[in-house]
């Protein structure tokens, strides 16, 4: 599999008006105004995108009628709730096609991938026993990963590097912001243990070279982790053909609620890992001097669970699947394309690729002599949400020579008008500055 | 663009971004007090290195006879650093704990700038980023600088001598 093979949106119906118009009138927030009566252009959803309705509702529902801790208690309360968290599970893995067994609940993406981060750790210290002894890490073992990468799959190595010894490597990006394998050869070799990348940078929208990382890191028997954060809301994902043996990605960007997120695992990888987070649930017998651990996924749910947001979770993974992911590529894919139109404004420069090929709608971009805070501010102005700064990813900033950009990104209820109201006032703002 | 815009990137402030006062680091002369200080806003990317240079007034205080600075980012954080070194250049450590303290009450203002109008006035061009205190994204981009100097005071010593007078 390429990385095209990831992404065809030819291949679906595009959303008509009026399917677009249901989509939208689904989420109460896009209805508001801003700055003293102002349409909402909400071009921030690889930040974090809306909730519909059913989500919303899903989340209440659950708070005032099912309300129970899981997995514990045999009241009817507590049956319904487990019950409902574990559909939210189901209906999660189906998204991604993946088995319900494969995927544990975390607060985010973030803490999923240190999740994974700390069980190499752990398995590292010596514990998990002789099933994690794969799991080890010698100094001197290598761990991969890309300068693209959000802070969160880049420090969390980091810091496993820095606790065991071993050496933090990583591919570079080329002018247009796609991961250059070049030296793929010289980067994963025999030493690699783990290979780490995002499927969709949240700088550039470049679909990364997937396929490529995972047959060089299965060359050499090391481990994958993928960070789906910005595919799985945006492309059909099917983690199973993905090849990964790890991926995440957050609730808060798919249409959820916060404070959930889901880490998927190759069903044998789970068994394997030694528990990260330790205390009430995640265990079989507990004496004064030591614990049995429960089988994933519980082993890896310590304390009371984040239930509502799970079901919302599960709620969100339904909406799009019933709308359609294919679909929904399609319709991104269109206002990708009427995105990367800002370079047609002069002084302004796209960091990242400038075709739709293998890259989503979200477009990180300068504007000469105007810094991202004060592009932002006048976007502000008109209505428009974008995003300013170095979206964690300051090492890709840097390979750019940039400090801060500004980032526009759509999700499936962004409308063409939205992005040309966009460029409409992106128009303006060199003039506002005397940046002429 | 509307009027709470124009409040915000008032002319003047535009001008000091375009035309910082101050920029490039300077030696502080023989004999002066060097304190240096180099602050990032975390959320941006936004930094500014800034040295001062102190000296005794010969009456027992201090004076911040020199300001300069590098940085990058935006025009609220650039021309703030560009007024306060026209502020404070040559003012005693006293003057100079009053007009950040002033400063300060203008960014927690909302919007609605201060009811003392000689403070404000004494704000000189810095009256002009009332606007921005509507904004509380930006509100630490007009303090950044000011973070700067403060933390490169401190590390001159100005404030801990002892024939300073100032208590710190």
């Amino acid at each position: 599999m390429t990385a095209a093979d990831t992404v065809r949106p030819a291949q679906a119906e595009a959303l008509t008006a009026s399917e677009l118009a249901a989509v939208r009138a689904d989420f109460p927030l896009l209805g508001r105004t801003v700055r003293g009566g102002k349409p909402l252009v909400y071009l921030d959803s690889a930040a974090t995108s809306q909730k519909p309705n059913v989500v919303l509702e899903a989340e209440v529902e659950f708070y005032e009628q099912r309300n129970a801790a899981v997995h514990r208690g045999a009241h009817q309360l507590a049956e319904e709730a487990t019950e409902a968290f574990e559909s939210a599970r189901s209906a999660v893995a189906s998204f991604v096609g993946a088995d319900d067994g494969e995927i544990v609940w975390a607060s985010g993406a973030t803490a999923a991938l240190n999740l994974v981060a700390y069980a190499f750790s752990n398995a590292t210290a010596g514990r998990g026993g002789a099933a994690a002894e794969r799991f080890r890490l010698e100094p001197g073992d290598e761990i991969v990963v890309t300068e693209a990468e959000h802070h969160a799959n880049l420090v969390p190595w980091q810091e496993l590097c820095a606790r065991t010894g071993a050496v933090l490597r990583w591919f570079g990006v080329d002018d247009d912001g796609r991961i250059d394998l070049s030296d793929v050869d010289d980067v994963i070799t025999d030493r690699t243990r783990i290979v780490a990348f995002g499927h969709v940078s949240n700088v550039t929208g470049a679909v990364g070279p997937v396929a490529d990382l995972v047959a060089a890191a299965r060359r050499v028997g090391a481990y994958t982790v993928l960070d789906a954060c910005q595919s799985v809301p945006h492309l059909p994902v099917d983690l199973r053909s993905v090849g990964v043996d790890f991926a995440v990605f957050s609730a808060h960007k798919m249409l959820g609620p916060t404070g959930v997120g889901a880490l998927y695992a190759r069903r044998e990888l789970l068994e394997a890992m030694p528990p990260v987070t330790t205390g009430g649930s995640m265990v079989e017998v507990v004496t004064m001097e030591g614990a049995t651990y429960a089988p994933p996924p519980q082993r890896f749910e310590a304390g009371t669970q984040m239930v509502a947001q799970a079901v919302g979770m599960g709620v969100a993974a339904q909406w799009l699947d019933e709308l359609g992911m294919a679909r929904v590529a399609r319709h991104e894919h269109e206002l990708a394309a009427e995105l990367l139109r800002i370079t047609e404004i002069p002084g302004v420069r796209v960091v990242g690729p400038t075709d739709t090929t293998d890259r989503l709608a979200v477009v990180s971009f300068v504007v000469d002599g105007v810094h991202a805070h004060d592009v932002s501010q006048v976007l502000d102005d008109r209505g428009i949400a974008v995003r300013v700064g170095h979206h964690c990813a300051q090492p890709l900033h840097r390979r750019f020579g940039v400090a801060a950009t500004a980032r526009a990104s759509a999700s499936v209820y962004t409308t063409v008008d939205e992005i040309t109201a966009f460029r409409e006032a992106l128009t303006g703002v060199r003039a506002f500055f005397g940046a002429e | 663009m509307s009027g709470s815009l124009e409040q915000m990137y008032q002319q003047v402030i535009l001008d000091h971004a375009k035309h910082p006062h101050g920029r490039g680091l300077a030696e502080p002369a023989d004999g002066h007090l060097r304190g240096e200080s180099h602050q990032v806003n975390p959320t941006c990317g936004d930094e500014v290195t800034l040295r001062v240079d102190v000296v005794a007034d010969g009456a027992g205080g201090a004076v911040v006879s020199g300001v300069s600075w590098e940085g990058q980012g935006c025009s609220i954080s650039q021309a703030s650093v560009s007024v306060m070194t026209e502020l404070v250049t040559g003012r005693g450590l006293a003057d100079v704990r009053e007009l950040d303290a002033t400063f300060h009450a203008l960014m927690a203002s909302r919007g609605k700038g201060l009811d003392d109008e000689a403070a404000l006035e004494s704000l000189g061009d810095g009256e002009a980023f009332t606007g921005v205190s509507q904004y509380p994204a930006r509100i630490k981009c007009a303090l950044l600088g000011w973070a700067a100097l403060k933390d490169s005071l401190a590390r001159s010593g100005a404030l801990a001598d002892p024939t300073g007078g100032t208590d710190d």
